[in-house]
């Protein structure tokens, strides 16, 4: 029995450079480096300054929603550096592989491509927005945390366990080349016979379970623990649409853990799901993958909606125009997400009703679409418009947003669709709806809600340098996507033979590396805020004349969020309490608050998820075993712990509460003109009062 | 919020005999579907689109009458919460079932 | 002020703070099986189309399925949904925790016996019929669907082992009894799908 599985030396990717030193194995072997020494120095950081148990005991174990939140956003942050240097990679590979080879190999092309796609959607925009909504709805809501603490944490060990197998992919073995779909027969074992089709199956899986768990709870979150007098129709638009997006979560997850685990059982026992012999049917995979593949386009477009609606009206200062359409739009845009999944697949061999009538569904999405943007304009007219970071974000948005919704439009026809299927203006198309739609949504929510979550400002100008990078980033990168698309480009190419494409594929790669350079910048202006964070501070809260709940408190906000639930009369809560004079009051009495005490349950999940990940891509079947009874026995011993719960005394909560108090009331409230200067500490003054 | 009042209606709340005789009526009830189903198939009496729709049938009642008498679902007396829920998941399990088929069975009927 | 009750049994009156901590918990568990039956739902589509298009010239349901021991199946897994429920009532009803444990036990030897005809079912299938999972698409989806189910089972039984011995820890308070809970929903919801199984893999497969 070989105790290593399948796994061998050489297929750690130092040694394989140092046996076939091609440029493809140096540029491999410099990404694993930058794995390694980027996890030593980390180890190293952590032990010089003493940080082990801090970062135990206050982060890792935490069960508090707004850690987890932001530990969500850490991940992601790690994620997006890595697929944001895979695009430059592959761009530049583009740009010298006309009529040459460039010097990246096919296979390695492959990789990147693959590796690039399954990052930026599960490990960059869903924990992003995982961790946005975690840390923003409860406190929206009124609520005191979501409403399974536990789950929450495992959630995200799972989710962390999944990338954790992408890492280790960099250094040991290599990646799928099957794309971030992964579509048979390409991905069955005769024609990828390594491991890379496995690391993907299992990266995946666990960050889905992880996924549908996170749904389940923000869902029961928005039911069960609103405060008192918030309706559901009283919510904050974000709310909404993150009850919309967990729903889509729920229902949309087990497709992908279906297709997945069907070409798991091709590859290890010989099935016949997608094979092309003895009676599999490889179009079912294109189906189920889409089922989940085309509501997960909303899960990462929904929340950008919320995103949005928060700023228009914030910076705005203006009542959200439209509320109720926009809330029948989420929840039209929800349902019809589970209608439209064959327009991925338009040119399977269906016969053309088929088509026809789901071409006419993915059309129809654009009507509550359309709505959200007329809200979004209306909320902006007769507003007194402030262009902070995140309305830059949302207004660029806005243009760029439209014409990437009509690029869809297009698309949705099947006969267009046929023309340019797998091309790069498909390319372009997805790239415009989830750059200036999800990511810059979520760069907009980072400036927005950052000085909640850590009590200071990000630095406004390096804020707005890195827009002014990442803007015209945007549009260089893949506006000649479209053309090249139409001159004939298809996507995941590692080599051209057209030299007209020359110039196209210059500027895209001269876009790429506008964005790298916004994001370093967006790495700066951290460095400076944090450096600078005394300047910046805003501890009385409510640095943006903020309109809900989450604005009403300290920040960084208590770890109970609310001393008492809140009592909330109408829409725009905070608004009303900053206008009747009921913000910053005192309540008639203060209770004990019971919270749930640290538990070490959900990073040994973690841990063992990812070892099982690592165990069963390898065929390392003692391990694998050993990890499942692993993370059973942990499941089990912790259904046995009955001292869960700790009890912050009333004492204290008023203690803490008042403190804060105090200080607002010695803060002087500053107008909107003075917000992005050292002056605002967090107090907004309130006109006519 | 975690504090409301704990009425239930007086279907959940009649003491443990009537309960019994509930568990009781869904369980003969299954058990005469079951057998029905089972007769009809045993004994010739059913075949090609008459069989799924009466076998299909039958099943459907039993699944009515076990989310009844088991998992105590009733359109008037459930949470609401519970019904949009069941509802919800009737509407996307019956999307995905109905398109995959549409879409398979189109497919396979053009190879 | 609200006068509703959630999925399963309702404890009510019978111990007022159990009963207010269980809507919220009962709900998310109540989301996590729906989440389930989406799973089941795909399973039972690709069963559909596979069963017709997959055979690949090996067998066909006809030529594989036993009915008697279908029946069987149906009847065990039918009867223990059936004893859960008593064990149900026991727990809301009786303050000792003799009959819930007779009742879970009676549960338990009848999922296990479930388990065991569906295992010879298979191995009769593989060495008999020669119909492994790798002969065609259809038989690949078949063991998936019941192999599944199967699981699903196998984990009720294990999760009942466990309340067991909670039962004998802690006795019947709170935090174990929204566990049985949720347990009677699970079970309950298995024999649910079992009848998906039963009508539309069994006997509309044998069927003329």
């Amino acid at each position: 029995m070989n105790w290593l599985g399948i796994l061998e030396w050489h297929d750690i990717v130092f040694l394989r450079a140092w046996q076939h030193p091609s440029s493809s194995e140096l540029v491999a072997a410099g990404a694993g480096g930058i794995v390694v020494l980027g996890a030593l120095a980390a180890l190293l950081l952590i032990t010089a300054k003493h940080w082990w148990r801090p970062l135990w005991r206050d982060w890792l174990t935490s069960l508090d929603h707004k850690k987890i939140g932001i530990m969500y956003i850490v991940l992601a942050t790690v994620m997006l550096a890595r697929g944001i240097i895979e695009a430059n990679v592959m761009r530049l590979q583009q740009l010298l592989a006309v009529d040459a080879p460039g010097y990246l190999s096919h296979e390695h092309f492959a990789q990147l491509f693959s590796t690039h796609g399954t990052i930026m959607i599960f490990f960059v925009a869903m924990p992003l927005l995982t961790g946005i909504i975690n840390f923003v709805m409860p406190l929206q809501i009124g609520a005191r945390d979501v409403s399974f603490p536990l789950l929450n944490a495992v959630s995200l060990a799972l989710t962390a366990a999944g990338a954790a197998l992408l890492m280790v992919s960099l250094v040991i073995g290599k990646f799928s080349t099957g794309g971030w779909s992964g579509y048979p027969s390409f991905t069955e074992k005769p024609f990828s016979p390594g491991a890379g089709v496995d690391y993907w199956i299992w990266a995946l899986t666990p960050a889905s379970i992880g996924s549908t768990l996170t749904g389940l709870n923000f869902a029961v979150t928005i039911y069960k623990q609103r405060a008192p007098g918030m309706d559901l129709f009283r919510m904050p638009l974000f709310c909404w649409v993150s009850l919309c997006t967990s729903i889509l979560m729920i229902f949309a997850m087990a497709p992908l853990t279906l297709a997945t685990l069907m070409l798991a059982l091709d590859r290890y026992a010989g099935f016949h799901f997608f094979t092309n012999a003895a009676g599999g049917d490889v179009m079912n995979y294109a189906n189920l993958f889409w089922l989940f593949g085309h509501p997960e386009v909303y899960i990462l477009i929904l929340p950008a909606f919320g995103i949005w609606s928060e700023v228009f009206s914030t910076f705005s200062g203006k009542t959200l125009y439209g509320y109720t359409s926009l809330v029948y739009a989420t929840m039209a845009i929800a349902v019809l997400s589970f209608t439209v999944w064959l327009h991925h697949f338009f040119t399977m061999g269906q016969s053309a009703d088929v088509n026809a009538a789901f071409g006419m569904a993915t059309m129809l999405i654009g009507v509550p679409t359309g709505v959200k943007v007329y809200d979004w304009l209306l909320t902006m007219v007769f507003g007194r418009i402030r262009f902070r970071v995140p309305m830059l974000y949302a207004n660029y948005f806005l243009l760029t947003f439209v014409l990437g919704g009509v690029t869809g439009v297009l698309l949705a026809n099947p006969g267009v669709d046929f023309s340019v299927h797998n091309s790069l203006f498909l390319v372009a198309h997805f790239h415009n709806m989830l750059i200036p739609g999800t990511l810059f949504a979520m760069f907009a929510g980072f400036h927005f809600w950052f000085p909640k979550a850590m009590g200071f400002r990000l630095h406004e100008g390096l804020g707005q340098l890195a827009f002014w990078l990442l803007a015209p980033g945007f549009l260089l990168a893949f506006f000649p996507l479209y053309a090249l698309g139409l001159m004939g480009g298809m996507r995941r190419m590692a080599v051209w033979s057209d030299p007209s494409f020359t110039p196209w594929l210059a500027a895209a790669m001269l876009g790429a590396m506008l964005i790298l350079a916004g994001l370093c910048v967006l790495a700066l202006q951290l460095v400076v805020s944090i450096r600078q964070r005394e300047a910046l501070a805003v501890p009385v809260g409510d640095p943006w004349d903020g309109r809900s709940l989450e604005w009403a408190g300290p920040a960084p906000p208590f770890e109970w969020n609310f001393p008492v639930p809140p009592e909330v009369r109408s829409r725009d809560a905070f608004n009303d309490m900053k206008r009747d004079g009921r913000a910053h009051s005192a309540p008639e009495r203060y209770h004990d608050i019971v919270m749930p005490k640290n538990s070490a349950v959900a990073p040994l999940l973690g841990l063992g998820a990812a070892i099982c990940g690592f165990a069963v891509t390898w065929h390392i079947w003692w391990l694998t075993i050993a990890s499942l009874l692993g993370l059973m026995a942990v499941t089990v011993a912790r259904s046995f712990v009955t001292n869960v719960e700790k009890t912050i005394p009333a004492d204290e909560v008023e203690r803490m509460h008042r403190a804060w108090l105090d200080r607002a009331s010695a803060t002087p409230a500053i107008p909107r003109r003075l917000e992005a200067t050292t002056d605002n500490r967090g107090k907004a003054e309130v006109p006519g009062t | 919020m975690n504090t409301r009042d704990t009425y239930i209606p007086k279907s959940e709340n009649q003491g443990a005999k009537r309960e019994f005789v509930s568990y009781i009526k869904g369980g003969i009830a299954s058990l005469v579907l079951t057998l029905a189903a089972f007769g009809l198939v045993a004994f010739d009496m059913v075949s090609g689109l008459g069989a799924l729709a009466a076998l299909g049938g039958l099943a459907i009642v039993q699944i009515v009458i076990q989310f009844r008498y088991f998992l105590h679902i009733d359109l008037q007396k459930s949470h609401r919460d519970d019904l949009q829920l069941i509802l919800f998941t009737g509407l996307i399990v019956s999307l995905m079932i109905g398109g995959t088929l549409w879409i398979l069975f189109d497919q396979h009927a053009r190879m | 002020m609200t006068d509703h009750h959630h999925p399963g049994l309702n404890l009510g009156h019978t111990d007022r703070s159990t009963h207010a901590a269980a809507e919220e918990m009962i709900f998310g568990f109540w989301i996590f099986l729906m989440s389930d039956m989406v799973l089941f739902a795909l399973l039972f589509a690709t069963y559909a189309a596979m069963s017709v298009h997959g055979v690949a010239g090996g067998p066909a349901p006809a030529d594989l399925f036993e009915l008697k021991s279908a029946l069987y199946q149906t009847l065990l897994l039918l009867t223990s949904s059936f004893t859960f429920g008593m064990a149900s009532l026991a727990l809301k009803y009786r303050k000792d925790t003799g009959r819930l444990l007779f009742w879970m036990g009676v549960t338990f030897l009848l999922g296990a016996g479930f388990l065991v005809l569906e295992a010879r079912d298979w191995v009769k299938m593989v060495t008999e019929h020669n119909a492994p999972p790798q002969r065609s698409g259809f038989l690949s989806i078949y063991y998936l669907l019941t192999g599944t189910h199967f699981a699903h089972v196998s984990a009720g039984m294990i999760w009942m082992a466990v309340m067991a011995v909670q039962l004998a820890v802690f006795g019947n308070d709170g935090p174990v009894k929204l566990r049985l809970m949720r347990l009677a929903l699970f079970w309950h919801m298995l024999d649910v799908v079992w009848i998906g199984i039963f009508t539309f893999v069994i006997l509309l497969g044998v069927a003329p």
